[in-house]
């Protein structure tokens, strides 16, 4: 079998607050960035999957040079090879071209069973880019997946979280599959691996090699455009502690407050 | 022209947030000079449909067949794109479950439009949709304008109010061709394990009472679940308390969990770390218990109550049940 894992960087959780409008409108400019942290979960069920049926694991990444730091995430975790996907004609791509990027990509390493991407970026926030995806490669879309419940004979079974419980849905494969959280615990990157990832070199695939029309990707095929950017308003005030000489005294401070807020 | 709505479906239950946003764009298609459209799809969907009616709807286009019993994005995105074809929609609309989220993404894909996901507020400049979002979780505020002649957009739950019911108000049931979904679904629902009954929904919830590494273990969770069950609320948690095994992965609140808004959040023993914010930080009223008063949680709570949640959210159950 064959997995193929999308991966892409993404700034680090813990400096998103610090993030400028600036930093933001460039794309990222002068921040430190790391894996995606949803596409670790990817990762993770990619190597899964291949430790259990065998069979291959490839990660591609749509992105300049210079991105290279997911592919590398990969293979320090045991992904053998990594190929990186680029053009000039991709600038300014939205995120139905990227999926469409992703699926030539895909459709260029040939037969494939499970396409895995992370539910979401931490900068987009978007998750559409496995949805396009999939509909570009007119395979099954499986998001929100928290277990694969079986996997052969050409069909998959997976539990989705839904918001009414645990869906458990069987598609033939090939699918592509964005994970939550809870399908796995991602690998530390080995010793071994991390010295491989430090020498790794990744194949870089173009617009011609993928036979994509630069006219439809990029700024210029774009359906939607950010502007106007903002830091939200900071919550106003500071926090009113309950004081009181009893327990009961506060809790009632309390829910007067929350009365006088109309919020119970 | 018309703006066109999805109205989620699941067992003939509706979320409210497919109200919502049919209130919203009943604003639009007044200010367009438009139609009011909706769209269900299932396999009995004449009660959701009359729903829609008296929700606001001018017409319904209602897709009815045994293969759109479960939902599956593929044949959904197909009826969808029909019903915004037929209705001459420029603006489509469905809330931003996790169904409406891959089906809005589904349609602007299949269609060549484009989409802004999740958006939190929704404007008309110029005739044109302008969708506010939250990118970087929460830290970047952004709006979302369009290149395509149709505007796709999810929308977060709680970003609107719920409109006013007219149980009496009727309008042009269309039946929409089913056939145009046959054979596209790619997958098979094999069943739901539903969560229990009276749970209420994170997302959609007006309060949420959620513990942390502080309720120290999963009986910890019986105080906060006695809380929540006396103010109606859902009961939500941070990552340290899901790690520990001590409540499942669908009650997570923040930047890997669920994002919620409610108008009262209740945080219980948790420290406030940036990634739990990231889910909550919106909420209209925070109230933070915990026994550290150097907790970020109360750079961001409004109230706040310095002690021991085994002591004060018993006290606080206990007062509310009281006054009724
Ligand atoms: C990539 C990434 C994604 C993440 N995503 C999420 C996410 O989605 N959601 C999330 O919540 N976290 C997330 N985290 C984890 C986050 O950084 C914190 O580790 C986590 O939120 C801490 O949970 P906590 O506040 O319950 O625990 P702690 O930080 O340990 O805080 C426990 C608090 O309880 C208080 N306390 C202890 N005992 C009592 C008592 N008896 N009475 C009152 N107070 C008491 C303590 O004073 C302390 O403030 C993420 C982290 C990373 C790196
Ligand atoms: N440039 C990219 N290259 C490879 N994969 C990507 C890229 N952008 C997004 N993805 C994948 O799609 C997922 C969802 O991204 P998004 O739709 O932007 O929220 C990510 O977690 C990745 O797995």
């Amino acid at each position: 079998m064959k997995y193929i894992v999308c991966v892409t960087q993404s700034p680090d959780t813990a400096e998103l607050p610090k993030v400028t409008v600036d930093q933001a409108e460039s794309g990222n400019q002068g921040l430190e960035l790391i894996t995606n942290p949803w596409d670790e979960y990817a990762i993770e069920e990619g190597l899964r999957l291949k430790e259990k049926q065998g069979g291959s694991v490839l990660a591609i990444t749509v992105g300049p040079a210079g991105t290279e730091g997911a592919l590398k995430s990969a293979v320090a975790m045991g992904v053998p090879k990594g190929v990186r996907v680029w053009d000039d004609a991709f600038a300014g791509s939205d995120a139905l071209a990227i999926g469409r990027i992703l699926a030539a990509a895909v459709r260029k390493e040939g037969d494939y069973d499970v396409v895995l991407t992370g539910k979401t970026t931490v900068d987009g926030n978007g998750a559409l880019v496995p949805v396009a995806l999939a509909s570009a490669l007119g395979a099954a879309l499986l998001s929100q997946v928290a277990k694969i419940v079986a996997i052969g004979d050409g069909k998959i079974t997976v539990e989705r979280l839904v918001e009414e419980g645990r869906e458990k849905v069987t598609a033939d494969l090939p699918v592509v599959i964005a994970p939550v959280k809870e399908i796995n615990e991602p690998r530390y990157a080995s010793f071994m691996g991390i010295r491989k990832a430090s020498r790794a070199k990744f194949d870089v695939w173009d617009a011609a090699a993928l036979g994509i029309n630069a006219g439809s990707v990029g700024a210029a095929g774009a359906k939607v455009a950010w502007g106007n950017l903002s830091k939200p308003p900071a919550r106003e005030g500071s926090v009113v502690l309950m004081e009181g000489e009893t327990v009961e005294e506060k809790v009632t401070k309390l829910v007067d407050a929350l009365m006088a807020e109309k919020v119970i | 022209m018309s703006v066109l709505v999805w109205i989620e479906q699941y067992k003939g239950h509706v979320p409210n947030v497919s109200w919502e946003v049919l209130g919203k764009a009943k604003e639009f298609a007044g200010a367009l000079d438009g139609t009011l459209a909706a769209v269900v799809a299932g396999d009995n969907v004449a009660a959701v449909a009359q729903e829609a009616f008296a929700y606001g709807a001018d017409k319904v286009y209602a897709y009815e067949s045994a293969e759109l019993a479960d939902f599956r994005v593929e044949p959904y995105a197909k009826v969808v794109s029909d019903a915004a074809k037929t209705a001459g929609a420029t603006i489509v609309l469905a809330g931003g479950t996790t169904r409406g989220r891959d089906l809005a993404a589904y349609v602007a894909t299949l269609n060549g439009w484009g989409i802004a996901p999740d958006a939190t507020g929704l404007s008309l400049v110029d005739g044109k949709l302008v969708a506010r979002r939250e990118v970087y979780t929460g830290n970047i505020l952004a709006d979302v304008t369009f290149h395509s002649d149709v505007q796709v957009a999810s929308v977060r739950g709680r970003s609107f109010s719920l409109p006013e019911k007219d149980g009496g108000k009727q309008g042009e049931l269309i039946s929409g061709d089913a056939a145009v979904a046959e054979g596209a679904a790619k997958s098979v629902v094999e069943g739901v394990s539903e969560k229990e009954s009276g749970e209420v929904s994170l997302t959609d919830a007006n309060i949420v009472v959620s513990g942390g590494r502080g309720v120290k273990g999963p009986e910890g969770f019986a105080p906060i679940r006695e809380l929540a069950a006396v103010l109606g609320a859902a009961v939500g948690a941070s990552r340290a308390a899901v790690d520990a095994g001590w409540i499942p992965y669908d009650h997570q609140v923040g930047q890997t969990g669920k994002t919620v808004r409610p108008d009262l959040y209740i945080a219980n023993g948790i420290s406030g770390a940036i990634q739990h914010l990231a889910g909550m930080g919106s909420s209209k009223v925070i109230v933070a218990i915990n026994k550290d008063p150097d907790a970020p949680i109360f750079q961001v709570a409004n109230y706040g109550i310095v002690g021991d949640l085994f002591t004060y959210v018993p006290a606080l159950t206990a007062e509310l049940k009281k006054r009724g």
